[in-house]
């Protein structure tokens, strides 16, 4: 299936296929970092990495202009770096340093960078969707040609808002492109426990949305996805439901546990792991291996920058702890 | 100043429709608050005036309309969202209480969120255990939350034009008992401030604070006890969050007697927090214990039974004089 899209797709020039590459590498080294740092007990809470799920927040970015929106889940590292919010910054704020993205408020949970359309990734579960929907009407009513993604998992697919925020879209016709990551798991129960039907794509036809299912480890193939979602938003066309399948890493966070129903299921991203798969296919193209390692390295040397900056910035202050309950006060 | 007569409904609707022509972007939401003009005729006239666009009727989805609210909110549009009855606030919890009231706070002052929740109360007419709650005492217990109570149309102006300036999400709690009291309402633009109560009686014996639907009754108590030499003074708080505890505990300090009135259930309901303050602030000063005049711990029925659920004048007055003695 993956073979036959491929011969329909645009080439795009290897340039930017080699950012979308880059870009998939620091999520990944950024998420491994975040796992180390939590287990050395400084990123405190939780922290959910989006291993073998990257090519989804690259892929989608990519289509992305950069005044457009974003919002996104817990998961959500991948989408703010792709969203192109500085890695130095978002590590500084999983470790809920002064010089975080969010000045060490959000922690890993709550990332927001209004200057990259980063409009917050969220803890609770399908709640950013309809937040989504509002600020994609804020784009339609100002007459802009802005358009608002969203991402969210399987999971949210399963709540109340979700389907509301379909409506609503569908009716007032808003530029959304709601992203769905499914992982196959919400924490450790699977789709076949929590899915009435095996697409989640097909709950958009119920609302007159278009959808489309891609493979969620492809990066080009979410690029492309999502590019069409956006013109039809830019258009003035109204909302488009892109659901990604993809496979999760073995745990939902780096906090719980590791059990699934089925201990072979913990190790089968690996088989699918979108990075060497893109490798592969820019080689064939024509990629050097000298041209990927060059970018292997600036990837290792930017999250290395960002875990030495949030290491070296200070934690907040305990006299701060009520600044910000009220803007402006 | 000139003024003229106005009910407490029109005073909302002509706040929100200067406010609308001052601020071009405001946008409504709801439901029925199209041309029906909003499930107690509050908005009457403003579909008319401003459009479909900004006078937005949609689909009953408590949860994602003020959802959707909050994305206007966050883009810099105002927004105000009715909810019809604040018991349907329940279904819209979660984008009140974890989304509105933090991301201000969670996302370290990047976003703000000036978004009016309008919930009307209907607890004096009937309408049964689903619609007759006064669940006020919930969003004070929200931190990032503002809540207005007014009690006349006066402060209902003043404290809805305060609301609709400011960046900060405010749940504005409306008695549908009082849409229809009339005051008198200056022509002048006016604004109140948030986080000061209103003084609408003085007395020596005894303070009264009251909210709500029970201000009328707090006053006409106010009134008879004149009658048998008992002065109480009436404290309208208008706001809960900010809550304007200082004026409450002055009062107190010279009366030595603290009662609070409310129509939300006893337990945990407003006068609880308020008591505690008032414990902490000023309780030196008390001459007798503080006294809840308040809803019943019950759901409340639809029989004519739902008047024992909320506290009367005459209960009030009872109340009054066995403390008194």
């Amino acid at each position: 299936m993956i073979e036959q899209r491929r011969q329909n797709q645009p080439v795009y020039p290897s340039l930017e296929h080699l950012a979308l590459y880059r870009q998939m590498l620091t999520i990944r080294l950024f998420e491994e970092k975040a796992i180390e740092l939590f287990s050395q007990g400084l990123i405190p809470g939780s922290t959910h990495p989006c291993i073998g799920q990257e090519a989804i927040a690259v892929g989608a970015c990519a289509a992305l202009r950069p005044d457009d929106f974003a919002l996104a889940t817990y998961r959500g590292h991948g989408v703010a770096i792709a969203k192109g919010s500085p890695t130095c910054n978002l590590m500084a704020e999983l470790l809920t340093r002064v010089t975080g993205c969010c000045r060490g408020r959000g922690g890993s949970m709550h990332l927001c960078d209004v200057e990259r359309g980063l409009l917050g990734t969220n803890a609770i579960v399908a709640a950013h969707i309809p937040i989504a929907g509002g600020v994609a009407l804020a784009s339609k009513l100002r007459g802009r040609a802005q358009v608002t993604a969203c991402f969210f998992g399987d999971g949210a697919a399963c709540e109340g808002e979700f389907f509301e925020t379909l409506n609503m879209a569908a009716l007032w016709r808003v530029p959304l492109i709601l992203i769905c990551e499914n992982n196959g798991y919400a924490i450790s129960v699977p789709t076949s426990l929590s899915q009435s039907t095996p697409d989640i794509a097909d709950r958009a036809a119920g609302f007159g949305i278009p959808s489309a299912i891609v493979d969620g480890n492809d990066p080009l193939a979410v690029l492309e996805a999502v590019e069409t979602a956006a013109a039809r938003a830019r258009a003035g066309e109204g909302p488009t439901l892109v659901e990604c399948k993809t496979v999760r890493w073995e745990r939902h966070s780096a906090f719980s546990s590791g059990k699934y129903a089925d201990p072979k299921e913990a190790f089968r991203w690996k088989a699918v792991d979108p990075i060497p798969r893109f490798a592969a296919l820019l080689r064939e193209r024509g990629t050097s291996e000298k041209e990927l390692n060059l970018e292997a390295e600036a990837a290792k040397a930017e999250v290395e920058d960002a875990v030495e900056f949030a290491l070296n910035s200070p934690l907040p202050g305990p006299e701060t702890i009520y600044e910000g309950v009220f803007a402006g006060e | 100043m000139s003024s003229r007569v106005l009910s407490m409904s029109q005073a909302i609707n002509e706040a929100i429709a200067e406010e609308m022509r001052a601020q071009p972007e405001l946008t409504l939401l709801g439901q029925d608050i199209g041309a029906y003009g909003g499930t107690f005729g509050v908005y009457r006239g403003l579909y008319e005036e401003f459009g479909s666009e900004r006078v937005r009727d949609g689909p009953l989805c408590e949860s994602s309309t003020v959802g959707f609210g909050v994305g206007l909110a966050i883009s810099g549009i105002r927004a105000v969202v009715e909810l019809e009855f604040i018991d349907f606030a329940p279904l819209a919890l979660d984008q009140i209480v974890n989304q509105a009231a933090k991301i201000h706070y969670f996302y370290g002052g990047q976003l703000t969120v000036p978004l009016v929740i309008r919930a009307p109360i209907a607890s004096r007419i009937g309408m049964g255990p689903q619609h007759s709650q006064s669940l006020e005492s919930w969003f004070m217990h929200a931190p990032g939350l503002k809540v207005a109570i007014p009690s006349n149309a006066y402060d209902a102006k003043g404290l809805l034009k305060t609301a609709l300036r400011d960046w900060n999400p405010v749940v504005f709690i409306e008695n549908v008992k009082l849409y229809g009291s009339r005051c008198e309402v200056p022509e002048e633009e006016y604004l109140i401030p948030f986080g000061r109560a209103r003084i609408l009686r003085e007395g020596s014996s005894a303070t009264i604070v009251a909210i709500s639907a029970t201000v009328p009754e707090a006053m006409a108590a106010a009134e008879a006890l004149d009658e048998e030499n008992i002065s109480v003074e009436v404290i309208d708080p208008r706001t809960l969050s900010p809550l304007d505890s200082e004026t409450i505990a002055t009062s107190l300090r010279k009366t030595g007697r603290l009662l609070i009135m409310h129509d939300g259930y006893r337990t945990c309901g407003v006068a609880a927090e308020i008591s505690q303050r008032m414990i902490e602030e000023a309780f030196d000063y008390l001459d007798a214990p503080i006294v809840r005049v308040a809803g019943i711990d019950a759901p409340i029925p639809s029989s004519p039974l739902y008047r024992q659920a909320v506290p009367t004048c005459d209960a009030l007055i009872e109340t009054v004089r066995r403390f008194m003695r």
